[in-house]
């Protein structure tokens, strides 16, 4: 079944033409690599989808975008619940200044829970799903600040899932992570798509093999190819996509 | 000259310029003090703070009533204040467009940069007649130098918390929002307490700078050395005490002005002393994940 269906998407940044005719499909428990060099635009679309480039004032965009069958950029489209199905982990890991249990909680809370035990419960099972539960369970109401940085973005991670989102975007969450993290990140990832449907932006083309099933390539705002990951990796029909997996630019 | 000597002899300089300043400083505060001493030995420690008459042609020097009407006003100006300028400076910081913000920067720089003497004047001329067709009494008063006070320290709490809550990181603010939170969830719950350690600072600033103003209060609050009976009594505040009496000051009365001062120092001091300790005390509970 498709999650995520994109039609002849074009997003602009003031005058300037980021994403051009973009067409994608992602089917549901799957996870999807988005791989480019620089600048192509990946981010944008990334953020296309739960609509956080709205806060941008200069975005603006075209095409249809639907997640399930909701257009996304319909104007009856509430964005405080798209953003809760669709969750984010960002680059950067982000944990708010409050403790981890607090930082879990905070999309429970803005929803508006109230039941002191149901937030515990999901807390609890959440930082468990982020394989992060063991590492913090004695220390729930310590800073996440004092968190190393790749047990942060699991904390992220299991911020983003507490909202039980059905999408999860990630955009580059190991770029700022050493070898061992980023191996706990992509067993992680492993672990979610069976209940998440996925979508990554990485610059690591090994772990864009590891971790999805489907990949496609991104070049000056658009989609140069898509496919499954092992046909992408092993036989690209492209030769620009051949050219940039191999090393030979970008 | 070698670049090693050049830069002791930068060093040296720049170190003796700010042992230069603190001397100044170490100076006056020293001379303020000794000034003070003979009132203080010759009147007696306790009256001088808990007297409550001030009647210098009498030899009566009690400065409590202005202890009183100078933390009165001070109180009242920043339930007036605080309030208005967090609003305001989360409405610039937060929900302005950067058009709005552009706009009303240079407004507020504009109101900082008012002297106190129009201040006074304004509240002289507009203030108090308002104040005494709508409350009774003489319209000089506590209410009145608050409300004058209210609007003085306003630029200071506006851009001291306004820089405080642009500093807090993007990042804290995207993740709220893409867990779904709203604009004003957001500002609630995640931007305004990393901000607080700055609001708080941009509040002590504000109170100091009330504590010490003199001219505009002296101008509207009346100053009978009294403890002011009610919100529109007149009072007196230290500063205008020092200002009010100085030009004919002569023997204890003088030295009894000096300890006025000594007093004010001591209570600018000690609102620094808890305000910073409240200021480390949310910046660890931040840190520390108590938020
Ligand atoms: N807020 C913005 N305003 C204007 N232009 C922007 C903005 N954000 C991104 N762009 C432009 O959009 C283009 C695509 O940027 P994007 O961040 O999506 O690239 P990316 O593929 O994610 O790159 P990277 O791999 O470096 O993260 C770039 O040319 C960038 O300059
Ligand atoms: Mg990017």
């Amino acid at each position: 079944m498709e999650k995520i269906t994109v039609e002849h998407l074009n997003t602009y940044f003031g005058d300037a033409h980021i994403l051009k005719d973009i067409n994608f499909k992602v089917a549901e428990n799957t996870v999807t690599a988005l791989i480019g060099p620089s600048g192509c635009g990946k981010s944008t679309f990334l953020r296309s989808i739960n609509r956080m480039n709205d806060l941008i004032p200069a975005f603006k965009c075209d095409g249809t975008l639907l997640l399930d069958d909701e257009d996304v950029y319909a104007p009856e489209m509430d964005v405080v619940d798209l953003r809760r199905k669709v969750g984010m982990v960002f680059q950067k890991p982000n944990p708010f200044p409050k403790s981890i249990f607090e930082n879990v909680a905070y999309g429970l809370r803005i929803h508006g829970e109230e039941d002191e035990d149901f937030i515990k419960q999901r807390v609890e099972e959440s930082l468990k799903s982020a394989a992060i539960w063991d590492e913090v369970k004695d220390k729930l109401d310590k800073s996440a600040m004092g968190l190393s940085g790749g047990q942060q973005q699991r904390l992220c991670i299991a911020r983003t899932i507490a909202n039980n989102p059905e999408v999860i975007l990630m955009d580059e969450p190991c770029s700022a992570l050493d070898p061992i993290s980023t191996l706990k990140i992509e067993d992680l990832i492993h672990e979610l798509k069976k209940g998440y449907t996925i979508i990554i932006v990485t610059h690591n083309m090994q772990q864009a093999s590891r971790v999805s099933d489907y990949t496609s390539f991104f070049l000056n705002g658009e989609i140069i190819e898509s496919g499954r990951t092992e046909q992408i990796f092993v036989s690209p029909k492209e030769q620009k996509t051949e050219e940039y997996i191999t090393g030979r630019f970008g | 000259m070698s670049k090693l000597t050049s830069e002791t002899i930068m060093e040296k300089s720049l170190f003796i310029i700010a042992l230069f300043s603190c001397l100044v400083i170490l100076l006056i505060i020293s001379f303020i003090f000794i000034e003070a001493f003979p009132a203080i030995q010759e009147y007696g420690i306790a009256q001088f703070l808990f007297g409550n008459i001030w009647a210098p042609n009498e030899g009566q020097f009690g400065v409590f009533a202005m202890i009183i009407g100078s933390l009165y006003v001070t109180f009242i100006a920043l339930l007036m204040s605080v309030p208005l300028s967090l609003s305001c400076a989360i409405f610039m910081a937060e929900v302005a467009s950067s058009k709005v913000r552009k706009f009303l920067k240079p407004v507020i720089q504009t109101l900082s940069g008012i002297p106190s003497v129009v201040f006074g004047f304004f509240g002289l001329i507009l203030l108090v007649p308002f104040i005494r067709s709508q409350f009774g009494g003489t319209g000089f008063g506590i209410l009145t130098a608050a409300i004058i006070l209210s609007i003085m320290i306003l630029p200071t709490i506006i851009s001291v918390s306004y820089d405080s809550l642009r500093a807090v990181p993007q990042d804290y603010k995207e993740a709220s929002l893409g867990l779904g939170a709203t604009n004003w969830q957001t500002i609630r719950r995640v931007v305004f307490p990393s901000a607080l350690p700055g609001i708080i600072t941009s509040i002590i600033l504000g109170m100091g700078r009330a504590v010490g103003e003199t001219l505009a209060v002296l101008m509207v609050i009346g100053n009978v050395a009294k403890i002011p009976a009610s919100i529109l009594s007149p009072a007196r505040t230290l500063t205008s005490n020092i200002a009010l009496e100085m030009n004919y000051a002569i023997g204890i009365h003088y030295n009894a002005l000096f300890a006025t001062a000594v007093v004010l120092f001591i209570v600018i001091i000690s609102l620094l002393i808890i305000a910073n300790h409240i200021q480390r005390k949310y910046s660890m509970d931040i840190g520390g994940g108590t938020l």
